[in-house]
């Protein structure tokens, strides 16, 4: 049985990378003695995939990962309390906020997520920030070079960036920006230099996760079935 | 009160340093105490980065002790990254603790763990990052006391005037004791009572050496003598033994980092101490006598370390694992065992090539094939007669041609240069015995390939290689390019070695007295921190500190020593009379093995008869293999570890 998890990322644990926290979940299934199914060949795995990874230092609210339960050596009705059973055995600032159960046939978190949202704290002042976002909304084409599989590429990041909103609290300017990540993701540092003068991040924080079906807007949740989980999911 | 947290200050330039992980803490079981400002604080501190720090298990055994202790309380540090460094100097941010991220200063007690002489610049380093002065007269009331332990501390003189106290031995019951000293000293409402005081009562205990209670003097040959400076002050030191492992089942919970270190596995050690005797090998000298873990207690450490961990990999750990008497059961039971959830593999660090047969090679490593290490230390069966580590050839093959037909393609061999009486045709022997492994692994496949790694032997402190002048840097270099020339003409013979260059500055320190004090001030201040680190090791900043000292480099390193001469660390006691080392010393120059005293009779080096203990060895009879004893018509004994058969995968 195929599991998807939503989970948080918050606090110290942001400074953990995705390979580190790859690893952290490998150990904390097996804590919680949930047993998975193992790759075939010489140097078997469990099988858990990853959704798209979070850059060293950003927090999220909404991190995936599906893992491949090995139902025949698991009580069927231990399998909704799995979120509390791990939540426990995991690192503080990670915490499970919903779980679903995949069908037999989906596709990767990593191919089917179309765009997130992220938030952004910048240094500049609200006001200036609001001009740059006008800037970047109104221009056809913004062209920035940036670095993919070790190469220096030119690309055009207009058709990526499908919404901008500037939010000030206290002394704090953050820019909430949803940036699609299909063919290839758009980073929130790229993002920020798509207008002149460039923006300097503070804190990132991922936000939400997006799948667009053509008609509407879902989560990755939303394409499983819930179990009987005591957890309320935010998926949305 | 005294509580604070820099974490605020250190959070916003984390985004800008190496791996940041390693600054955060969050490790399962870890600890965030409680601070009470009745207890000893301690911060246990790694002189060197967090990945290679946190794996020590002595820092971590010690961890839990302390709290569990009613009135102390311990956190960890970790010498930061140079790029961190730097920002911390810039910024004005202390060291701190990665539990709480309290500043260094705040704590009562600075503790490091020295494990290697390269790391000295290190604490001194983490010292001054810590705002505390380096030099220990400078320090006041209101500075954190600083201790060290571990191996390095036999010879603790070149830090003998920057850390106040040392702990000889086995650390588990010796750190309550100086907690309570200390503990008296901080609740104590007598005002007249002075920092001085308080080391004068640590003095006192067993185990444990101020140096501030002992004066140097120099004799006519230029050796160090010390006098205690008063009667209440101990003439010798002896080291603190544990005499049941067994009461001691630490650590109970093992630190998970969350980012990647080394040895990153559970480690369950099996048995402390060895009696095979190798003349170079300090540790399996100082350690004695053996005390082994019942293999009841190993299955229990090994099963709930597992479930609580999420470890799919455990070490027994030891000097010489398969020397352990238990290790059949428990190596058949972990592997076999129902409650693992999911495969565990087992790694037997420190095997020895008499022991490692193809049903080992078949067992260990079952879930994933990793690298396998074997030390023959010396290329000629005379070279390893002196340094007394006997193991045949047809031990060696054995051992090669078990690994090449399970599988494996490639293996390390692990030899010291530098060795008392070598010659060339010793060094040699090196890359014959390389060529003849990989002729061996040819036969399984065309893949074969046999990586040797050669360190430059420095003689220790309490073993009986501590008389011997260590090679010279050109000769060692000679020895090197003598080794690159000859690997050159075997293809899948790959040759490693240590800098010869780094091999001098620990054979400096190693044997080295108070007077390397300020050349270790001089060497930090003028950058040379990281000296492990092959990038940032500089033998210039050393060599230039001992001239500016006055001292000369070749007179520590190189220079013979006669039995009349006094030594740097007389005044200490690792259980080992000096007399059998010198015999120890002679008899390796006579190319005269030793026995392995665990199943023949004693021959009295002192550690057992000091203290009124015995080996706690679980077998009787010693373990079949070409080495036990010496070789030299001993009978090969009836136990065999090595008829191990486990194929079977836990799934």
């Amino acid at each position: 049985m195929i599991l998807r998890l939503q989970t948080t990322k918050v606090g110290k644990i942001r400074f953990a990378s995705h390979r580190d926290i790859a690893k952290v979940w490998e150990r904390s299934l097996r804590r919680a003695e949930i047993p998975l199914v193992y790759s075939e060949g010489f140097s078997p795995r469990p099988k858990i995939s990853f959704g798209l990874a979070l850059p060293t230092g950003a927090e999220s609210e909404c991190e995936y990962l599906d893992f491949h339960l090995d139902d025949q050596k698991y009580e069927t009705s231990n399998i909704s309390s799995i979120p509390q059973v791990l939540t426990k055995v995991l690192p503080e600032g990670i915490t499970i906020t919903g779980m679903v159960k995949m069908p037999k046939k989906y596709v990767s978190l990593q191919q089917s997520v179309t765009s997130t949202t992220w938030g952004i704290e910048v240094k500049e002042n609200t006001k200036d920030v609001q001009k740059w976002k006008e800037i970047v909304l109104t221009s056809d084409e913004l062209i920035i070079k940036r670095t993919r599989k070790g190469k220096q590429v030119v690309d055009d990041i207009r058709p990526y960036i499908r919404a901008i909103g500037v939010e000030e609290d206290v002394s704090k300017t953050t820019i909430k920006a949803e940036l699609k990540t299909q063919p290839r993701s758009l980073r929130p540092s790229e993002f920020l230099v798509a207008a002149k003068p460039n923006l300097t991040m503070v804190r990132l924080r991922r936000l939400k996760q997006f799948i667009d079906t053509g008609d509407s807007q879902i989560g990755p949740l939303d394409l499983g079935d819930s179990l009987d989980s005591d957890l309320e999911l935010c998926s949305s | 009160m005294r509580m604070s947290t820099i974490w605020d200050r250190l959070e916003g330039y984390l985004d800008s340093v190496e791996k940041p992980a390693r600054y955060i803490g969050l490790e399962q079981g870890s600890l965030k105490p409680l601070h009470d400002e009745s207890n000893v604080a301690w911060l246990l501190t790694y002189p060197d980065v967090y990945e290679v720090g946190l794996p020590n298990q002595g820092l971590q055994i010690l961890y839990e002790i302390l709290n569990e202790s009613p009135i102390a309380e311990a956190e960890r540090a970790y010498a930061p990254w140079v790029d961190l460094e730097k920002i911390m100097r810039d910024e004005g941010i202390p060291l701190f603790s990665v539990d709480t991220h309290r500043p260094a200063n705040e704590f009562d007690v600075i503790a490091f763990n020295l494990s290697s002489e390269l790391v000295y610049t290190n604490l001194i380093n983490c010292l001054d990052l810590a705002g505390v002065p380096v030099s220990s007269v400078d320090r006041t009331g209101n500075d954190p006391l600083i201790g060290a332990g571990g191996h390095c501390v036999y010879n603790p003189e070149p830090l003998a005037n920057i850390v106040d106290f040392f702990a000889l031995g086995d650390g588990e019951e010796v750190v309550s004791d100086i907690t309570k000293v200390i503990h008296e000293y901080k609740s104590s409402e007598d005002v007249t009572q002075s920092r001085r005081d308080l080391l004068q009562e640590l003095s006192k205990l067993e185990g444990v050496y101020v140096p501030s209670m002992y004066e140097a003097t120099y004799d006519e040959s230029g050796a160090q003598v010390l006098k205690p400076v008063n009667d209440e002050i101990p003439e010798l030191i002896e080291k603190r033994t544990i005499i049941d492992l067994e009461e001691w089942p630490y650590p109970k919970k093992q630190l998970v980092p969350i980012t990647e270190v080394v040895h990153d596995r559970l480690n369950v050690e099996v048995f402390r101490g060895c009696t095979r005797g190798c003349r170079f090998c300090q540790a399996g000298m100082i350690t004695r006598p053996v005390r082994e873990r019942s293999d009841e207690q190993v299955r229990t450490m090994v099963q709930s370390g597992l479930q609580r961990t999420g470890y799919d990999e455990v070490a027994l750990t030891s000097l010489s694992t398969a020397d352990y008497s238990g290790i059949k059961n428990v190596v058949e039971e972990t592997i076999a065992d129902p409650s693992n959830c999911g495969q565990v593999s087992i790694s037997l660090p420190s095997l020895r090539v008499d022991a490692f047969t193809v049903d080992i090679a078949a067992s260990i490593q079952n879930a994933r094939r990793t690298g396998l290490t074997f030390a023959p230390e010396a290329g000629t069966w005379r070279m390893r007669q002196v340094i007394n580590k006997l193991i045949r050839e047809e031990d060696l093959y054995g051992a090669v041609e078990s690994a090449f037909s399970q599988g494996w393609r490639r293996m390390k061999l692990y030899f010291l240069i530098g060795l008392p009486t070598e010659t060339d045709e010793d060094t040699l022997g090196i890359a014959r015995l390389a060529a003849n492994c990989v002729a061996i692994g040819k036969r399984y496949t065309s893949a074969a390939s046999v990586t040797v790694s050669v360190g430059g032997f420095v003689p220790k402190p309490f073993t009986p290689f501590q008389w011997f002048g260590q090679n010279t840097l050109e000769e060692l270099t000679r020895k090197v390019n003598l080794l690159k020339d000859e690997v050159r003409k075997t293809k899948g013979v790959k040759l490693k070695w240590h800098d010869p260059k780094a091999t001098l500055v620990e054979g400096i320190l190693s044997r080295g007295d108070r007077r390397l004090g300020d050349v270790l001030k001089s060497v930090w201040s003028s950058g040379g921190t990281f000296q492990e680190w092959s990038e940032y090791f500089n033998l210039d900043l050393w060599i230039s500190a001992m001239e500016k000292e006055g001292l000369e480099y070749e007179w520590f390193a190189y220079r013979h020593r006669d039995l009349e001469e006094p030594l740097p660390w007389d005044h200490l006691d690792a259980g080992l009379y000096k007399d059998f080392l010198w015999q120890e010393w002679r008899d390796a120059l006579e190319e005269i093995g030793l026995e392995d005293c665990r199943w023949t009779p004693c021959y009295d080096c002192g550690a057992c008869t000091g203290y009124g203990l015995d080996h706690v060895v679980a077998s009787t009879s010693p373990p079949v293999g070409g080495s036990q004893g010496t070789w030299q018509d001993l009978d090969t004994g009836s136990y065999a570890p090595q008829l191990l058969q486990i194929t079977s995968k836990a799934r």
